[in-house]
């Protein structure tokens, strides 16, 4: 009995937690004199930290399918120009659907690509992240396309909800949809099923290539919508928004607890993940180290830290 | 054609896994130019002997002689350089390269420059095959080949490598009948070189054929050593069977009403070449056995009837009415279950919880508007859990860490809390311990005491004595005979019939 209370205190799984707690109390310390702790910084990281959250939510479901998608950040990009074009030219809904088309667009080629003719998803996906970026920044000719509607930057980033900034808003919502999505329905349950055991899931009547096809589609949709929300704060679209966003979303998941391999996800600890990865970027920017010195530690840090979540 | 020495000997060797005793003093001869079987049932200790001959085991005491010296065989590599290879029934070939390539893995030929010597390396493996008799271009790639090819290469490898004994397992299970004579006939060259062959295999008529001796086990122990010529099948079957569990066997079968509509009706059905031509009836209530050894097109039959696998052709019937079933949707929705050969890799999510594993078969059922209804999910699996006696009973336990018949139990809830008509259990005991056995096959039948109607794959022939009202015997695909449960006397006699024995 003893030993199995003892058991019962599985640290790897809460592991996110220390890990943010920890690093969190670290840089209160270290960098108090810096404004860390001030209300303003910390809604900061928030704000900085929406896009990957929201992302992240959707690559919980593709990583636990025993699926990735890379071409996320592409798809970002892409989806902000053709929402800012189509805003300029034809106004606030064609712009926002403008957008959104592009991720279910996307979404359903990698998602045919994928569960149809059966290419790996980790090379469909990187092939599309080329298309995508290669896409927006051939039809803006690589220029920002500036975005003068203030009710899109109001909805999409840029607005504030009394104290709170929107995106907190956006975050927040996005992990509690996911976290019901994934934990009590229907469809989080055959996702899981899939990726923990194809062939057992097809035993049980699962038709896990329309799982496998609903995932991709999902994490492409829910791209375009942060590409809407780089595209709103920073009131404009650019191709290059999203960039490398799909590694942040990558480590955000598997920081957060969720299997590589497939069959388990956690949406609360991918949301602590993203905040952790926005935790250390902010961190190491007060700290006013050079943008190279940054990355070099934000990188070891990742390594590290999924080195020791990692389930033996 | 056999010498008066043992190039392999193993006298005395016990093996004991977690206190339970599964090789209990063994003696193994085998001498030079020999084919010798090794026969016994599923866990008689055959594998695990051979395992211990390759190194793969430890032995707990006894020694083992190769060409007359005492040797100690830690691992594979040590096996290998004393000439002891094995062939594997899961190829050890890499498909992409060729086969004079795999022939020589890891022991390739090179040039001056340290690099593949391409050239050298085909003429030797085309030596090698030559010495065989065999004729196959040993420059195209092993995934071009066939089955029999591929198991001809591997032999292929193990004898270039200078294996003086060569252990077979089954390896006729997935080989058409000229493939067979084929490798038959390589195996005798090799004896004529003086090379040793160990032959496991549950086919009589293969045993008689080419072996010269024959040793076999039962729980453990050596039952019989004797040459061929001297034992005929029905006193080998006899010694692999042995006398046990007496209520088992007592079962009668019993009476079907067969004047009413059947449940499944199977006409015609036709799947590739491995189930040809196969039509029968099942009725309420009525638990069906299928027999056959491997290779039979046994579980062929189920995956095709749960439509996990295109139907060439055939007519299926439920309840009197046509129905299309090319998916295991239809089939669950036309009420079929089917618990799987593999419980690991077919059954079960071996990282989720009992309850999740549970539910997976029943989502539509256990929710509204595609929300999970969490109290509905707890009340099932608690009943299901109750009922099937699943230890221990957390529902939140991980199912990899439960025993292999406490998995299973939990594989077969799930299928029954679909409330299906018609059972479909492959191998349904298979690396369950004794005592689960038992529970599982009593479980077969209040199954089908429910009115339910199963169809029961099993290898352990006692098992389908002990439970079938009515057997199907199939071989190469084809149902070769219908037997009432009351027609067959015992084991033995069935075991005859299932190997194709003419007395």
């Amino acid at each position: 009995m003893k030993l199995n209370i003892f058991k019962k205190f599985d640290w790897r799984a809460t592991f996110i937690y220390w890990m943010f707690a920890g690093i969190f109390l670290f840089f209160a310390i270290l960098l108090h004199d810096d404004g860390f702790l001030t209300s303003n910084n910390l809604l900061n990281i928030f704000r900085q930290t929406a896009t990957i959250t929201v992302m992240a939510v959707a690559m919980t479901f593709v990583i636990s399918s025993a699926e990735i998608d890379l071409s996320i950040g592409g798809v970002a990009g892409l989806s902000s120009v053709v929402g800012a074009i189509m805003l300029r030219d034809h106004g606030l809904i064609q712009g926002i659907a403008g957008g959104l088309m592009i991720g279910l667009l996307v979404g359903s080629i990698n998602g045919l690509l994928v569960s149809r003719i059966g290419i790996p998803s980790f090379l469909a996906t990187l092939g599309m992240q080329g298309v995508a970026l290669g896409f927006a920044a051939l039809i803006t000719d690589y220029r920002p396309i500036p975005i003068l509607n203030e009710t899109f930057n109001r909805i999409f980033g840029s607005g504030t909800v009394g104290f709170f900034p929107g995106l907190l808003f956006w975050s927040f919502g996005a992990v509690f949809i996911g976290w019901v999505v994934l934990t009590k329905t229907t469809f989080g349950r055959r996702v899981l099923a899939t990726g923990g055991n194809r062939d057992a899931a097809e035993f049980n009547g699962i038709n896990t290539k329309n799982v496998k096809f609903k995932v991709m589609l999902i994490s492409s949709f829910v791209a375009s919508i942060a590409g809407l929300l780089y595209a709103g704060r920073l009131q404009t679209g650019r191709y290059e928004w999203g960039a490398g966003d799909e590694l942040s979303a990558i480590a955000a998941v598997i920081l957060g607890g969720t299997s590589l391999f497939g069959g388990s996800g956690t949406i609360v600890g991918t949301f602590f993940g993203a905040l952790l990865v926005g935790l250390i970027n902010n961190g190491l920017i007060l700290a006013g180290l050079p943008v190279s010195q940054q990355q070099i530690i934000r990188g070891l840090i990742i390594i590290l830290a999924v080195a020791l979540a990692r389930k033996k | 054609m056999s010498q008066d020495f043992n190039i392999v000997e193993m006298n005395g060797i016990s093996k004991s896994f977690f206190g339970i005793k599964v090789l209990d003093n063994i003696n193994f001869s085998v001498t030079p130019g020999e084919i010798h079987a090794l026969a016994g049932e599923n866990g008689a200790g055959k594998s695990t002997l051979m395992k211990i001959l390759q190194g793969v085991y430890k032995m707990d005491s006894g020694e083992i002689k190769i060409a007359e010296k005492v040797v100690s065989i830690n691992n594979f590599q040590e096996a290998r350089a004393l000439g002891i290879g094995m062939v594997f029934q899961e190829f050890s070939l890499i498909p992409e390269l060729s086969v004079a390539q795999n022939i020589f893995l890891d022991r390739e030929h090179k040039n001056k420059a340290r690099l593949f010597n391409e050239r050298r390396t085909i003429a030797e493996a085309h030596k090698v095959m030559e010495e065989l008799g065999l004729d196959i271009d040993v420059s195209i790639k092993v995934s071009t080949l066939g089955r029999a090819y591929q198991q001809l290469t591997e032999i292929a490898k193990a004898i270039a490598g200078d294996a003086k004994i060569l252990i077979l397992d089954e390896p006729t299970a997935s080989l058409a009948k000229e493939e067979v004579d084929a490798l038959f006939l390589v195996l005798k060259q090799l004896t004529a070189r003086g090379v040793s062959i160990i032959y496991i295999s549950h086919r009589m008529d293969e045993i008689y054929r080419i072996c010269d001796r024959i040793t076999i086990l039962r729980d453990g122990q050596v039952v019989a050593v004797a040459p061929l010529t001297q034992i005929t099948p029905q006193e080998t079957i006899a010694h692999i069977t042995g006398r046990k569990d007496v209520q088992m066997l007592s079962h009668e079968g019993n009476s079907i009403d067969r004047s009413t509509t059947p449940v499944l009706k199977v006409e015609g059905l036709q799947v590739g070449n491995q189930v040809t031509d196969v039509s029968f009836e099942l009725y309420a209530g009525e638990i069906l056995g299928l027999a056959g050894l491997m290779g039979s097109g046994r579980t062929e039959l189920l995956r095709a009837l749960f439509g996990m696998d295109k139907k060439d052709a055939g007519r299926i019937e439920i309840n009197g009415k046509e129905k299309k079933i090319s998916s295991a949707l239809d089939a669950i929705a036309n009420g079929m279950a089917f618990i799987p050969e593999d419980r690991r890799r077919q059954g079960l999510v071996m990282e989720h919880s009992l309850k999740t594993n549970i539910v997976a078969t029943n989502l539509a059922k256990l929710s509204h508007l595609n929300f999970l209804d969490s109290r509905k999910i707890n009340e099932l699996s608690a009943a299901s859990i109750e009922k099937f006696q699943i230890r221990p009973s957390e529902a939140n336990r991980t199912v990899r860490l439960l025993s292999g018949g406490n998995q299973q139990k939990v594989v077969i809830a799930k299928w029954m809390a679909t409330d299906p008509s018609i059972v479909l259990l492959d191998e349904p005991t298979v690396g369950v311990d004794i005592g689960t056995k038992v529970e599982i096959m009593k479980l077969v039948r209040s199954i089908a005491a429910e009115g339910k109607s199963v169809i029961l794959i099993s290898s352990e022939l006692p098992e389908l004595l002990g439970v079938c009202d009515r057997i199907l015997v199939l071989r190469n695909g084809e149902i070769a005979e219908t037997l009432d449960r009351k027609e067959i006397e015992d084991e033995d006699h069935l075991q005859i019939i299932v190997q194709g024995i003419r007395i």
